[in-house]
């Protein structure tokens, strides 16, 4: 891969020290520390509420409150220079419902490639988005008339356009059948293989842990803990990250509880 | 790569024509924004059949008011539900300009207007006998500043309204009362002094003498230039505090 050769190969996607968000009156982020590595998938795994979608919206950069280190691509996060190469996915799909499919997509792509000489450029993004997300027989329907799982899949294709270096997707396969599941995991495969991008994907289904390269588990705006699936079961001595997580909770529930009463 | 603060012409007609887009996908909305003051026009000028001149003073002002009212409101809901969508969020994620999205509406509520003043003009002026003095043109040219000053108020206010329904609420709020002092109902200079001095600095009064000016004199009076450049100025000065409302990072 001829891309590898542009940035030292052990500069992390993400990089975040002492990272802590304030909401309101409210600290969601207290203090977390970890990375993301390049050209993989990294799962962001946590019961809902623990604070996956406020730290994904601060490595995009639309998260007011942020304080500590926290780099991106070799950038601080929200650098002008991240907007084209960051594609992210709200949790709730943000398309317009009254354009269509393709209109959708044309409108963001002359966003992050405009002008009249990018004019085929954009229209061959398009073309590949709608396919990658299997919606080329929708193509032409409105937004808004699609199924929950259609749209969000909208969204996802706008992410897809300009072909980003870090995908950020925010429960992408929330709502989604078994097998448009499996065909996603195998599309953020593909995308890491073939277009060398760098995946950081939260869910709160532990059965897809178990297709992420890396992990980072939360609870409770902490980082539970980091690591590949095969060492957080091997340190735990479970047979499923799931039962791995399980454990790692009550571990951190029993610690807090004796210091607690040592208090 | 564009610095944010800088407009980018391509960046701003793809917003214009993705908003046209979405409008073309409501021909209902189109429909009522067209017709809607052409009907108030033809009500209005046989409300006043017996008194021409009352048509004359009234509908001139209104074809000032309309465009304000309809692209106020068209643009509050609009923008609110970029907001509240998402899509916001997402645009402002990537390399779109503040400056872009705001002069993308403005020109995409604007070409909206143009064909709706240029309706209600036309048919007030050729079927309505309504008696303007000065050029039809300056008319349309006072109309279109009226829209342009609405899709400011418009964008200001939204971000102020959590909800469709607050939005709503805001058109009474920030209307009326220049509905009121505006001139359209008793003159001005024959208010209570103090509403007097409050009509001196709410912009509708001024679209309302500019359309007056017109109504009145056959050439260019330094009023009418006034009036026009006082409206041209509070649209991109709430245009720009439009634009300080929307934030790349929210909490």
């Amino acid at each position: 891969m001829m891309n590898y050769s542009s940035r030292p190969p052990e500069e992390p996607a993400v990089h975040a020290q002492d990272l802590t968000v304030v909401r309101g009156s409210r600290t969601v982020l207290r203090g977390l520390g970890f990375t993301v590595p390049r050209g993989r998938i990294t799962g962001l795994l946590g019961p809902s509420g623990c604070g996956k979608s406020t730290l994904m919206r601060a490595v995009v950069g639309t998260q007011a409150k942020v304080t500590g280190t926290l780099d991106v691509l070799g950038r601080p996060a929200g650098h002008p220079s991240l907007r084209t190469r960051i594609g992210y996915v709200t949790q709730a799909p943000s398309v317009y419902d009254d354009l269509t499919v393709r209109q959708n997509l044309d409108h963001f792509a002359a966003i992050l490639d405009p002008g009249r000489a990018a004019a085929d450029r954009r229209h061959e993004n398009v073309t590949r988005a709608i396919a990658d997300v299997d919606l080329t027989g929708h193509a032409d329907s409105l937004a808004g008339a699609l199924s929950g799982g259609q749209r969000s899949r909208v969204s996802l294709a706008v992410a897809l356009l300009g072909t980003p270096e870090l995908l950020v997707l925010d429960e992408p396969t929330v709502g989604l059948d078994p097998v448009l599941r499996r065909d996603l995991w195998q599309l953020f495969h593909n995308l890491t293989e073939e277009r060398d991008a760098t995946l950081l994907v939260s869910s709160h289904v532990m059965d897809e842990a178990e297709r992420c390269h890396q992990l980072l588990l939360m609870r409770a705006g902490e980082v539970l803990a980091e690591g590949t699936p095969e060492e957080l079961r091997t340190r735990t001595g479970a047979d499923t990250v799931e039962t791995a997580f399980l454990r790692l909770v009550d571990e951190a529930a029993a610690s807090a509880r004796t210091e607690e009463s040592t208090r | 790569m564009t610095a944010t603060g800088a407009l980018s012409l391509p960046r701003t007609t793809a917003t214009a024509a993705r908003v046209l887009r979405q409008l073309r996908h409501d021909p209902r909305t189109i429909a009522l924004m067209i017709l809607v003051p052409c009907v108030m026009l033809f009500l209005l000028r046989y409300v006043f059949d017996g008194s021409a001149r009352s048509f004359d003073t009234i509908g001139a002002s209104l074809l000032g008011i309309f465009p304000l009212i309809t692209m106020f409101l068209v643009t509050s809901i609009a923008t609110l539900r970029e907001r509240t969508s998402g899509t916001l969020e997402r645009l402002l994620a990537m390399p779109l300009g503040k400056g872009d999205l705001i002069a993308g509406y403005a020109l995409a509520f604007g070409a909206v207007a143009v064909v709706q003043s240029a309706l209600a003009t036309g048919l007030a002026v050729w079927f309505l006998d309504l008696d303007v003095i000065g050029s039809p043109w300056l008319l349309l040219l006072v109309a279109l500043l009226d829209a342009l000053l609405g899709t400011a108020l418009g964008l200001f206010v939204s971000a102020f309204a959590a909800s469709e329904f607050q939005a709503v609420q805001f058109m009474p709020a920030v209307i009326f009362p220049q509905l009121l002092l505006c001139g359209l109902f008793t003159p001005r200079d024959a208010m209570h002094p103090v509403l007097e001095t409050i009509s001196d600095v709410l912009p509708m009064s001024y679209a309302v003498d500019g359309m007056n000016e017109v109504l009145h004199h056959a050439d260019l009076t330094t009023a009418f230039v006034r009036d026009v450049t006082i409206v041209a100025a509070v649209a991109l000065l709430v245009l720009t505090l439009g634009a300080a409302t929307l934030k790349r990072r929210t909490p």
